[in-house]
């Protein structure tokens, strides 16, 4: 285990991605998958799938299995029977998706198996959008963002689709949001999923240099800011009941976090407004969920703290 | 359900073929099955349900909600290294397409029983074997069934097979004719299943213990390239492999498959050729011919991948005429059977001509007349007035 002192976190040393992988710099899916790797250990199968992650996989040094892009859950699931049936079922399965195959094609074979509660984490990297194929329009992609299929003239207006509500609403025993940018917000998370039996879903964002042309040193900064500005909210949910929301120490308008990103330079005042208007109310509605859960919290420090 | 009598094999029982298949998974101790209900598959996968709900059989049974999903997840479970099981028909076996190529080049052993009905649109349920004969690309051994008995021993053997050769297998059995109709079976004692086939060892699988990557991208063209040649090498042994699994099946069960059945070809001037359930009723036909003096045949083709070229031209070598019996269309050229046996038979010297023959489309029944007339036909032409005959499809 080795401490990092100002984050006050603890990560094992073992390394679990070598290096030479055909990521982008800048690529926050690898910064994330290093730490979920690391807390996971080396009892694990990753079912991983047509997505970002294809151009890294080859660099795990955990048994994996490439499945088609509309079922990586379905396989998934086949994976913990295969290895429940021949008496292992200590190991535990990971699920790696992107957000096409999560939010869109993969949205059918994910909701079956939550509805099962087949028992894996499910670990959606978001990087809004089909970035692998070169930046084009998802459901996952955020209002008013340009792509190669929603051009400055028509970007995407349609707000991005609430995965970890539906997801929570299969009422699965865990869902999550989580980013790089926060840490010891994402190790705890990964820890209490890992903890857990049944669908576990991990919603984590994935800031992309390359799809939504920002300087790829500014991964960690763009995580943070998106939490920050309350466009990615950080949550829990527990069995799709118990919302509870990590609240940001330092807030920021929305306009910090797109102002630096490439594909929103198209968007004027009222544009901006108008998003900043969508995320106050997304917000509220989210605070509202937290409030109306049947249990009372009782963790709301910890919650502070980790951000 | 009766039990008709027992003998040193097995137990008499009557069973339609669905549940031949069911028995067959049972004994095969498969140990995940996923299916998605489409009719007229939907009994195979009620009873292997029920047979794991009773605790019968020790399996996992996965309720997914698409036959995509369904591939995908016993396929999942055999990159683990566990020996599973599905099913399909019609629309479902064409909604897994994705799926099957993947599992074929991706050389993952899987057992599917395919029950041959229509593709829509419009929508049809009738015996037709253009699902499953669409399917013959993909890297999957293919075989069809006669008789419900001929099912049950073809799973066995195809779990024997498919596990040699690390190729994905599917046995087909006509909807209804089969499927759906009872006859006497013959289910061996769970021992000489047993005996015959031991518990699925595989050391290429995803395991914790031994990590190593499955099925993933690879960046070198020519690493690829060669894989494809593997699996098509792969094809080539499973005909051998496949003999070798019916004289290991005759010795402990005492039946016998070939790839090919031959029935009164060796002095016959025109051989039928038929697949599947349409062979029975051909052989009827075949003696009455016989019986008035006409020299005919059947070639009845069980194997339809990897497809079995040499034993073919062997049997259809002396032949004058060839008259193939397709229930399936690749439209806009013919028969995929007959295109099959011009394509095998075309560099041979001697060589026969081939008539090809439409019919049963839509389960559209193949009845004595319909085969008399196709045999009729091919005798009183010297060649065939087409690439296609219809024959008994209105026009």
């Amino acid at each position: 285990m080795r401490k990092l002192k100002a984050l006050e976190i603890e990560v094992p040393e073992e390394e679990y991605i070598f290096s030479g992988h055909m990521a982008c710099a800048g690529c926050a899916h690898t910064l994330i998958l290093r730490v979920v790797f690391k807390l996971l250990g080396d009892r694990v199968v990753v079912v991983t799938s047509p997505s970002c992650t294809s151009g890294t996989a080859q660099n795990f040094m955990v048994a994996s299995v490439h499945s088609p892009y509309a079922a990586t859950a379905a396989w998934a699931s086949g994976v913990r029977a295969g290895l429940d049936m021949q008496g292992n079922t200590h190991s535990l399965v990971l699920a790696l998706a992107g957000d096409g195959g999560t939010f869109d094609i993969g949205i059918q074979a994910l909701s079956a198996a939550a509805e099962r509660n087949e028992d894996f984490i499910f670990l959606c990297l978001d990087n809004e959008g089909y970035m692998m194929t070169g930046a084009q329009r998802s459901s996952a992609t955020p209002s008013g963002a340009w792509t190669m299929t929603t051009p400055v003239l028509q970007p995407k207006w349609e707000p991005k689709k609430n995965m970890v509500a539906i997801m929570a609403e299969h009422r699965i025993p865990y869902a999550a949001t989580a980013t790089i940018g926060y840490p010891k917000d994402l190790i705890y998370k990964v820890n209490k999923a890992k903890a857990l039996k049944g669908t576990r879903f991990i919603h984590a964002l994935s800031p992309c240099p390359t799809g939504w042309r920002y300087a790829p040193n500014l991964t960690v900064r763009m995580s943070r800011l998106a939490v920050e500005s309350k466009m990615f909210p950080l949550y829990e949910v527990e069995n799709g009941i118990r919302y509870m929301v990590q609240r940001p120490q330092h807030e920021v308008a929305v306009h910090e976090y797109l102002m630096l990103q490439g594909r929103f330079s198209h968007l004027g005042d009222d544009a901006i407004d108008t998003i900043q208007k969508n995320v106050d109310r997304e917000w509220k509605y989210l605070l509202h969920r937290e409030e109306r859960a049947l249990t009372k919290s009782n963790d709301g420090e910890d919650r502070e703290q980790r951000l | 359900m009766a039990v008709l009598g027992k003998t040193e094999f097995g137990t008499y029982k009557i069973l339609s073929g669905n549940h031949c298949v069911a028995y067959a998974v049972k004994l095969a101790r498969a140990e995940v099955v996923s299916a998605y209900p489409i009719t007229p598959q939907s009994s195979i996968v009620e009873k292997i349900a029920e047979f794991v709900a009773s605790g019968e059989m020790k399996a996992r049974f996965i309720p997914a909600e698409s036959e995509h999903s369904v591939l995908a997840a016993v396929s999942g479970a055999a990159s683990t290294g566990a020996r599973v099981f599905t099913a399909s028909a019609r629309q479902g076996l064409v909604y897994m397409h994705e799926v099957i190529h993947w599992v074929g080049r991706g050389m993952l052993p899987i057992v599917m029983a395919v029950v041959d009905s229509g593709l829509g649109a419009p929508p049809q349920l009738g015996t037709e074997q253009d699902a499953s004969l669409s399917q013959r690309d993909t890297g999957w051994l293919q075989f069809y069934c006669e008789t419900n008995q001929e099912v049950f021993d073809t799973i066995i053997e195809a779990y024997w097979i498919s596990e040699k050769v690390s190729l994905p297998v599917m046995v087909c059995l006509d909807g209804y004719y089969l499927s759906h109709t009872s006859e006497p079976v013959c289910i061996p004692d769970i021992e000489l299943v047993d005996q015959y086939l031991p518990r699925r060892q595989s050391r290429v699988r995803v395991n914790p213990d031994e990590p190593m990557r499955l099925l993933g991208p690879q960046v070198e063209l020519e690493f690829n390239a060669k894989l494809r040649r593997r699996t098509q090498e792969a094809m080539e042994i499973a005909k051998e492999v496949a003999k070798r699994a019916n004289k290991e099946f005759e010795h402990i069960f005492g039946r016998s498959y070939e790839l090919i059945e031959c029935y009164r070809t060796e002095d016959a001037e025109v051989v039928l050729v038929a697949m599947s359930s349409i062979a029975s009723t051909a052989r009827t036909v075949v003696d009455i011919m016989r019986e008035k003096g006409k020299r005919v045949g059947l070639l009845r083709i069980r194997m339809f991948r990897p497809f079995p070229s040499l034993e073919i031209i062997k049997a259809l070598g002396n032949a004058k005429k060839v008259a193939v019996i397709d229930r399936n269309m690749s439209y806009g050229h013919g028969g995929v059977i007959s295109m099959e046996i011009k394509a095998a038979m075309y560099n041979e010297q001697q060589r026969p001509i081939i008539f090809g023959f439409i019919t049963g489309l839509c389960g559209l029944p193949v009845t004595p007349d319909l085969i008399t007339a196709i045999l009729e036909y091919t005798y009183q032409r010297g060649k065939p007035d087409g690439e296609l005959i219809w024959m008994g499809v209105p026009s």
